[in-house]
């Protein structure tokens, strides 16, 4: 990526560092471990990398608080000592995106990094339950707390995870963890044409079965239940019949984990040129958008509503778009600045947007320019 | 509890208002009369009332967005009003307000089983939406206890739970996508059908803010399909901090029951007084409630009653069929009306770490003694929401103030336990002076900050939310 950098300011030790810093200077482009940022913006590197630690895990209360800097492998294998994850699912993307460096939990909630599990249990955004962060006047401000229900004034949480650092640098968050299922089983259906696989994915989603995951590439669908073994064998007995058609069964993390993981990270388009969209439709829209759009690969995630496309370089998808939207996750600088990475809003709300930054950092010193 | 004195200026245009209001309303849509207004003068929080300037029954997102050009051009405060259950007060008026009632916005706009939603008008009732979808075998998930009269956009202003959040999360994870009237009359969508919406996420923003920042007038819902049974276990304890461990290593253990309630001995026995749901007389009980088919709910009953027997409880009733399930419940259903005949209450919703069950259990029923009230506690244990119920005798003077000090004591201990004062009620008139309990002014300042952006004049629901000491300078500029 050749996001322009001034100089490496480094990483503040501390959140009065980090304050101090951002007095101090800017404009600044936030990263965490800086392999997940896809917007354009000029500055200096401000790196949360430093802000490590974490302040408190209730492994019986499914609570855990973070220092923003914290890699995400760190938190996973605290996690996994417990028995626990991180419900959502955060993808990995070094491989789309060809990055180096490590993941922060920072970075994970600035762009509201959701995987697969997200079409049942909810995004990032739906497990922060606190933030600290500094904005842009340098002042520490916190809101949210470390309990799941919480309704105590206006929720900023929320407006923090998926900001892409343009409204301030968070310092530390504070998340609802998962206790990990007993076991896990991924039900293959091959020989599905997209529009079949929509209403595969539709049906079962609409039933009470708690899918876990449901996506559809290479003419195949997955579909995935965790659980009680028991309930899972009623479960796929009910889905055989509904569905009436041949079924794998792909039972235990060894089998069924590589599948999800290679869905969430998009691996099916590493390494092949062109640009990658990350698009929010309903899933009966699906097919034929992609009919229209006519990319050189899909897959469908989040039973249709998460679309992934790899296109010829410089294709203009959203002008195939009547609704949802879509972000250019991958392409060249030129690309990205020409069609814009974020979905254009409508007047309305891209003046409440500009009004809400210029209130958080009226200077305009983080990601300037980013989302708008 | 203080209001801030109302704009006399205002009041003094009451004709020239409502005559403009009518221009743009059907002709029954616009409320004048005094006794007519009574009925909008509180909500839930029936301990204050004061009646608004006027009333208006919109019927259409259009109407709303004419009313609030007209009151933002005149500058008349405009209080939001869903079905006026609100227990924080969130819906009070003030005498120089407009309160701007959804209860006609009712429609359903659309059923989509495919992409699973629902699009409604705010002003339908949260039960009225599953209804809507029961035949197609779906249900909106979050089930706050007044579920039969509250409407969704109270809902969405009150970020509203239930006891079933434990597993399906509360409004903020069930809305998709918002019709808002601006505090200015412009109407905008924020998000849609899809799963995700666009841009900063200010659909979270809006859901929870208490009508501080726009007029939601319709919504688009994520349905789910129905789970195809469900059944309790009840479990008695003989101490608080048994049953709170108890819930702890149930939380722990990968099952994700749909709802976990607590009831002390005070709840339990005023409960059993009132239902006779033929409870035991011990210090705690639990009502792990499970979801699935038949044999899934056995295995996970199986395993809860597993867990809770290594916590010697003193009782274990596990549901075998829908009358038992229903007597079960029935208790706890009803621990608002028993705690209702014993006298007036005061219910709190402050929630804590779940950790802290057995310690803060323990210093309300201090604090209780201390200023002489009983105190009776029912809550979500699963998720930390608690609900003290504070009794006292409305009749006897220094009651209710009595009662509203031990319940600001209580909170701030909840506040100070790592929690914090409202989980699912909001904060309302009742709880905004203890804002400055959690939050320090600079946080304040940014949530303030927020609702600048959106209501720049300050005109929306005033006085809630925010104390009037901190807000006062924004409240009052011209």
């Amino acid at each position: 990526m050749s996001i322009s950098v001034a100089k490496e300011t480094g990483a503040p030790q501390s959140e009065a560092e980090l304050r101090d810093v951002i007095r101090a200077g800017g404009p600044f482009v936030i990263e965490g471990g800086g392999t997940r940022r896809i917007g354009l913006a000029q500055g200096e590197v401000l790196s949360t990398r430093a802000l490590t630690g974490v302040s408190l895990y209730e492994p019986g209360a499914l609570t855990l608080v973070v220092k923003a800097g914290t890699l995400l492998s760190e938190i996973t294998a605290l996690l996994a000592s417990e028995n626990q994850r991180l419900a959502f699912e955060v993808p990995d993307m070094r491989g789309l995106l060809g990055r180096d460096g490590e993941s922060t939990i920072g970075g994970v909630v600035a762009t509201n990094a959701s995987g697969p599990r997200r079409v049942a249990l909810g995004a990032c955004r739906d497990f922060c339950l606190g933030v600290r962060y500094v904005d842009g006047r340098g002042q520490v401000v916190k809101n949210g707390g470390r309990v799941m229900k919480n309704v105590t004034g206006l929720d900023l949480v929320k407006l923090m995870a998926g900001s892409h650092g343009t409204l301030g640098v968070i310092t530390e968050v504070s998340l609802k963890v998962q206790p990990l299922p007993e076991t896990v089983v991924t039900l293959k259906v091959p020989q599905c044409e997209a529009l079949d696989a929509v209403g595969i994915m539709s049906d079962i989603l609409g039933q009470p079965f708690d899918l876990t995951g449901a996506a559809w590439s290479d003419t195949t669908v997955f579909l995935r239940l965790e659980g009680i073994e028991t309930a899972l064998k009623y479960r796929i007995g009910r889905i055989r019949a509904r569905l009436g058609r041949d079924v794998a069964e792909l039972w235990g993390a060894a089998l069924s984990d590589p599948i999800w993981q290679a869905l969430r990270d998009v691996e099916q388009f590493h390494d092949r040129a062109g640009d990658v969209w990350q698009l929010s439709v309903r899933p009966s829209d699906a097919a034929a958008l992609v009919e229209a759009i006519c990319p050189e690969d899909v897959i469908y995630d989040w039973g249709g509503n998460r679309l992934w496309l790899l296109t010829a370089e410089g294709t203009d998808v959203r002008a195939k778009m009547h609704r949802g939207h879509a972000t250019l996750v991958r392409a060249s600088d030129g690309t990205k600045a020409r069609l814009g990475v974020f979905h254009p809003q409508s007047a309305a709300i891209e003046r409440v947007s500009a009004g809400l930054r210029h209130k958080f950092d009226p200077e305009g010193k983080f990601n300037r320019g980013m989302m708008g | 509890m203080d209001m801030p004195a109302p704009n006399s200026g205002i009041q003094a245009r009451k004709p020239e208002i409502a005559r403009r209001l009518r221009a743009v309303l059907p002709p029954d849509a616009v409320i004048e009369a005094q006794e007519e207004l009574k009925a909008y003068e509180c909500d839930a929080l029936t301990a204050y009332r004061c009646p608004p300037l006027l009333a208006v029954l919109p019927e259409t997102t259009e109407q709303v967005a004419q009313i609030m050009a007209i009151c933002h051009d005149i500058g008349v405060p405009v209080v939001p009003r869903g079905a006026g259950t609100s227990l924080a007060g969130g819906a009070l008026p003030t005498e120089d307000a407009v309160i701007l009632g959804v209860a006609r916005l009712r429609d359903v706009l659309e059923i989509n089983t495919d992409d699973r939603y629902i699009r409604v008008q705010t002003g339908m009732t949260n039960l009225a939406v599953s209804a809507a979808v029961e035949d197609e075998g779906f249900f909106y998930a979050p089930d706050p206890s007044s579920q039969l009269a509250c409407a969704i956009a109270g809902n969405i202003a009150m970020n509203s739970g239930g006891a079933h959040c434990l597993k399906y999360g509360v409004t903020t994870n069930n809305l998709l996508g918002v019709t808002m009237v601006m505090a200015d009359g412009d109407i905008v969508e924020i998000g849609g059908a899809e799963m995700e919406a666009a841009g900063l996420d200010l659909l979270g923003l809006i859901c929870g803010s208490e009508g501080q920042l726009g007029i939601v007038t319709e919504a688009t819902l994520r349905i789910l399909p129905k789970p195809e049974g469900a059944r309790p276990v009840l479990l008695g304890f003989d101490s608080n901090e048994v049953a709170g461990a108890c819930v702890a290593d149930i939380i722990r253990s990968g099952l994700i029951p749909v709802a976990i309630e607590f009831m002390d001995r005070p709840i339990i026995r005023a409960t059993e007084e009132f239902s006779g749901a033929g409870y035991p007389d011990c210090e705690a009980l639990l009502i792990v409630e499970v979801e699935g088919s038949a044999q899934e709910i056995d295995d996970q009953l199986a395993r809860i009653v597993e867990i809770a027997k290594r916590h010697d409880p003193v009782t274990i009733r596990e549901s075998e069929s829908a009358e038992e399930s229903a007597r079960i419940w029935l208790g706890r259903k009803s621990a608002f009306g028993a705690m209702g005949q014993r006298g007036d209450y005061i219910c709190l919703d402050g929630t804590i770490p779940v950790g802290e069950l057995p310690s803060v259990l323990t210093r309300i029923a201090e604090l209780g003694a201390q200023y002489g009230h009983m105190v009776g506690n029912v809550f979500h244990a699963g998720d930390g929401n608690m609900h003290p119920l504070i009794l006292y005798n409305a009749n006897e003077p220094g009651q209710l103030e009595s009662a509203e000090q031990l319940g600001a004591e209580i909170l701030k201990l909840c506040v100070d336990a790592g929690g914090c004062l409202t989980g699912e009620h909001g904060v309302g008139v009742e709880k905004r002076e203890l804002m400055t309990h959690q939050f320090a002014p600079v946080d304040l300042e940014a949530q303030m900050d927020v609702k600048d952006v959106f209501d720049p004049a300050w005109l929306l629901n005033p006085a809630k939310v925010f104390p009037l000491a901190v807000s006062a300078s924004r409240r009052t500029a011209e």
